[in-house]
C-alpha cells in the first residue's frame, strides 16, 4: 500500500473548471479501486470545497475529503500548465493535490496525510514536484519526503 | 518569545497541518519558539500545562471551535482562520508578538480589552466571564457572577410564575386561594398521603377552573426554582474549569438543593466541582486514556468527588446545625416576642432559602398547625414576622437597584425589576442572584432589614395564618397597614445597608470587563 502510485499522477491537468479537474483526478482513484463510489466521493469533496475553496497562495489547490467511499489514504497529484482557478486570491493553481482519507482510518494513515500537508508548505517540496519530469519522479518525491521520512 | 498555537479545520486532514507548519516556519524565521497543537484527524497531542503557562501569547488558527479553549484563559490571544496561518504565518507571529508586548506593558488595559476573556466563549459557545490574569478576589467574583448570570433567568421565570400563581389563586379562590394553591395540587397523581385533597394537575386539569390555572403557574414556577442552585453551582464550576466543570457542578448543586443546603451549598459545590474538574483535566495521562478523559474520566471522577464531599462531609454538620437551631428556637418560645422576631428575621435573611432560613420558616409553619383556630396565638405572630422578614431581602435589592443602579451590574438591575414582584410574593429567593454575586454585603444587609421587619411585626402584633403568599394573603393578616409599614421599614434598612457597603468597598467598582460581559449576557 502506498500513498501515491504512478497511476495517481496527472501531469497534464488542463481543465478550466476546478470541479471538472477534481473529477479527472478522482477517476484515477476509482479506476485503482481506492474509491468505491466516484460520485459519492466527489460529493464529499465538493461539500468541503463549498465551505471554502481550498486554493492556497503559491498556485496550490488541495481538494480533500474524509469519505466513507475511500478505501485507503491516497493522494492524487495533478499538474496544470495553464492554471485552474481554485479560489485563491493570488491566482490560479498549477499544483493540485487531491487528498482522500477513509472515514475510519487509523492514526498512522492519517499521520501520513498530516505530514503530506506539512510538506505542502515547503517551497523545496513544491518546486521538486513542479519540476518532476514524469510520474515516476513525482512518486519518488512524495515517497521520499512524506512516506519514508 | 515563546508562543503556543492551536490549528483546526473542518476536515482535519490538510489545513490543520499546513497551518501548523506555516506558523512553525514563521516563528523559526523570526527567532521565536512555538509549539502547535494540531486538532486534526490524526490524533491529538495536547500542549502541556507548563508549555501554555510559559507562553507569551496564544494563536488560534482555526475554522472550527478550538477544543478546551479554557486552558488558554488569561493569555494574550490572536485569533485567525487557518488560511491566514497558511498564507501569512509571519503576519500572525507578528500579531502575537504585538499582543504579548501590549499585555506586558499595560496589563490592566489588556484585561479590560477582553483579550483574555474569550476562554470559554469561542465559536458561539457558552460565555464565561473570567479573566485569569486578575487578582484572586476579582476572579472569585467573576466565577460567582458567571453562575449568577445563568441562574437569573430561572429566578425570573420561576419567581414570576409563582407570583402570578398566587395572584390568579386569589382572584379565583378568594382569600384562602393563595394557601390552597400551594397545598392542593401536584404534577404527580395518587398514591399520596392525602388523596382526597390532592388534584393531579396533569391528568385532571380543568380549563374552566381558575384555581387549576393558578396551580399550573405555581407548579411550573416551582419546577423552575428547582434549578436555581444546580444552575448556579454548575456555571460557577463552568467558569472555573470550562465545559468539564458543568457535570460535577450541576449534579453537586442538585444534591445541595435536595439536602436543603441552599445557595451557599450551591456555591460550595460549584467551587468543589470546578476545581475537581480542573485538577483532573490537568493530569498527565497515557495517550490511550486521553481520548476518554473529557467524556468519561473527568465527569465521572469530578462528579463523584463533588457529590461525595457534599454528602459525606457537609451532610451531618448541616443536619446537626438544623436540629440545633430548631431546638434552640423551640426553647425561645415564651420569651420576649420582639427578640424572637429579630432572631427569626436574621435567620430568614441569612441564606435566603438555605438551611438556616428553612429552620426559621419550618419553625413558623409548624407553629401554625399547632395554633389551630386560635386568633391571637403567638404562633400567628411568628408566622407574620417570618414572612415579613422573608419579603424584605428581594424588596431591598429591588429598591437598591432602582436608587443606585451604578452599584449593580446590568444583569442585577434587570433582576432587580423582577425582585419587586418576587419580594411582594414572599419569594425570598429573588435576592439570591445578588447574594451569590456579592455574598457578605448582601447577606449582612438582608439580615439587617429582616431583623428590623421581624422585630417590628412582633411589636405591632400582626398575625398571619397563611404559610406563604406575601401581599396576596393580605386579607389573612391582622392589621395589614402596620404590617406593610414593617416591611417597608425593613426594606429601607436593607437598601441603606447594601448601598453603604457596596459604596464603601472596592468589590463593587465596575470595570470595563463587567460592562462588556453584561452586554454579552444580555445577548446570550
Amino acid at each position: 500500500m502506498s500513498l501515491i502510485t504512478e497511476k495517481l499522477v496527472v501531469l497534464n491537468l488542463d481543465s478550466p473548471d476546478r470541479h471538472v479537474a477534481t473529477r479527472v483526478l478522482a477517476e484515477a482513484l476509482a479506476s485503482e479501486g481506492r474509491v468505491t463510489d466516484l460520485d459519492g466521493f466527489l460529493a464529499d469533496v465538493r461539500k468541503r470545497e463549498e465551505q471554502m475553496p481550498t486554493g492556497l497562495p503559491g498556485g496550490i489547490g488541495i481538494p480533500h475529503a474524509r469519505s466513507a467511499h475511500v478505501t485507503e489514504p491516497s493522494l492524487v497529484f495533478g499538474r496544470s500548465t495553464t492554471g485552474i482557478d481554485w479560489g485563491a486570491e493570488d491566482g490560479p493553481a498549477t499544483l493540485i493535490f487531491l487528498i482522500a482519507a477513509p472515514q475510519g482510518g487509523g492514526d498512522d494513515h492519517l499521520k501520513i496525510l498530516a505530514s503530506l500537508a506539512r510538506r505542502l508548505m515547503r517551497t523545496e517540496f513544491r518546486d521538486s514536484l513542479m519540476n518532476a519530469p514524469d510520474a515516476a519522479a513525482v512518486v519518488d518525491v512524495v515517497n521520499r519526503e512524506v512516506v519514508n521520512q | 518569545m515563546k508562543f503556543v498555537a492551536v490549528t483546526s479545520c473542518p476536515t482535519g486532514i490538510a489545513h490543520t497541518y499546513m497551518a501548523a507548519e506555516g506558523l512553525e516556519q514563521a516563528a523559526k524565521a523570526a527567532g521565536h519558539e512555538i509549539e502547535v497543537e494540531t486538532q486534526g484527524a490524526a490524533g491529538l497531542t495536547p500542549l502541556s500545562a507548563d508549555t501554555i503557562a510559559a507562553a507569551d501569547a496564544v494563536i488560534f488558527a482555526a475554522d472550527v471551535e478550538v477544543r478546551d479553549a479554557g486552558r488558554f484563559a488569561g493569555k494574550p490571544l490572536v485569533r485567525a482562520g487557518v488560511k491566514k496561518a497558511i498564507s501569512d504565518g509571519p503576519g500572525l507571529i507578528a500579531q502575537a508578538v504585538a499582543a504579548a508586548g501590549e499585555a506586558r506593558v499595560n496589563p490592566e488595559a489588556f484585561a479590560a480589552s477582553g483579550a483574555a476573556a474569550p476562554a470559554g466563549r469561542s465559536g458561539g459557545g457558552l460565555a464565561s466571564k473570567v479573566d485569569s490574569s486578575a487578582p484572586v478576589g476579582t476572579r472569585i467574583r467573576q466565577w460567582l457572577m458567571t453562575g449568577v448570570s445563568y441562574m437569573i433567568p430561572f429566578v425570573a421565570a420561576g419567581g414570576i410564575m409563582i407570583a402570578l400563581g398566587f395572584m390568579v389563586a386569589q382572584l379565583a379562590g378568594g382569600k384562602n386561594g393563595a394557601i390552597v394553591v400551594t397545598k392542593t395540587f401536584a404534577l404527580t397523581g395518587p398514591p399520596n398521603p392525602n388523596p382526597t385533597h390532592l388534584v393531579n394537575i396533569m391528568t385532571d386539569f380543568n380549563p374552566t377552573d381558575g384555581m387549576h390555572w393558578a396551580a399550573l403557574l405555581f407548579l411550573v414556577g416551582a419546577a423552575a426554582f428547582g434549578f436555581l442552585v444546580p444552575i448556579l453551582s454548575g456555571f460557577i464550576a463552568f467558569a472555573i474549569a470550562d465545559r468539564p466543570g458543568l457535570a460535577p457542578g450541576i449534579v453537586g448543586g442538585a444534591i445541595a438543593a435536595t439536602m436543603g443546603a441552599g445557595f451557599l451549598g450551591g456555591i460550595a459545590t460549584g467551587f468543589i466541582g470546578g476545581f475537581a474538574a480542573l485538577w483532573i483535566s490537568r493530569w498527565n495521562v497515557p495517550k490511550g486514556v486521553r481520548g476518554v478523559m473529557p467524556v468519561v474520566v473527568i465527569p465521572l471522577l469530578s462528579t463523584i468527588i463533588t457529590g461525595a464531599a457534599l454528602v459525606l462531609i457537609l451532610g451531618r454538620p448541616l443536619k446537626a446545625m438544623s436540629d440545633g437551631l430548631t431546638s434552640w428556637l423551640g426553647g425561645l418560645t415564651g420569651s420576649n416576642l420582639i427578640i424572637l422576631g429579630v432572631i427569626l428575621g436574621l435567620m430568614m435573611g441569612f441564606d435566603l432559602g438555605g438551611p438556616v432560613n428553612k429552620v426559621a420558616y419550618t419553625f413558623a409553619t409548624t407553629g401554625l398547625v399547632a395554633a389551630g383556630t386560635s386568633t391571637n396565638a403567638p404562633a400567628l405572630k411568628i408566622m407574620a414576622a417570618v414572612m415579613a422578614a422573608g419579603m424584605v431581602p428581594p424588596l431591598g435589592m429591588a429598591l437598591a437597584t432602582t436608587l443606585r443602579p451604578k452599584l449593580f451590574s446590568e444583569a442585577e438591575r434587570e433582576n432587580g425589576q423582577a425582585a419587586w414582584l418576587l419580594g411582594a410574593s414572599f419569594i425570598t429567593e429573588g435576592a439570591i442572584p445578588f447574594a451569590a454575586a456579592d455574598p457578605w454585603r448582601v447577606i449582612v444587609s438582608s439580615m439587617s432589614g429582616g431583623a428590623v421587619a421581624g422585630g417590628l411585626v412582633m411589636a405591632f402584633g400582626n398575625t398571619l395564618r397563611a404559610p406563604h403568599g406575601g401581599l396576596w394573603v393580605v386579607p389573612l393578616i391582622g392589621s395589614p397597614l402596620l404590617y406593610v409599614l414593617a416591611i417597608a421599614v425593613g426594606t429601607v434598612v436593607t437598601t441603606a445597608v447594601v448601598v453603604a457597603l457596596k459604596s464603601a468597598g472596592p468589590g463593587p467598582v465596575r470595570t470595563e470587563l463587567d460592562a462588556e460581559v453584561d452586554a454579552e449576557v444580555v445577548a446570550v
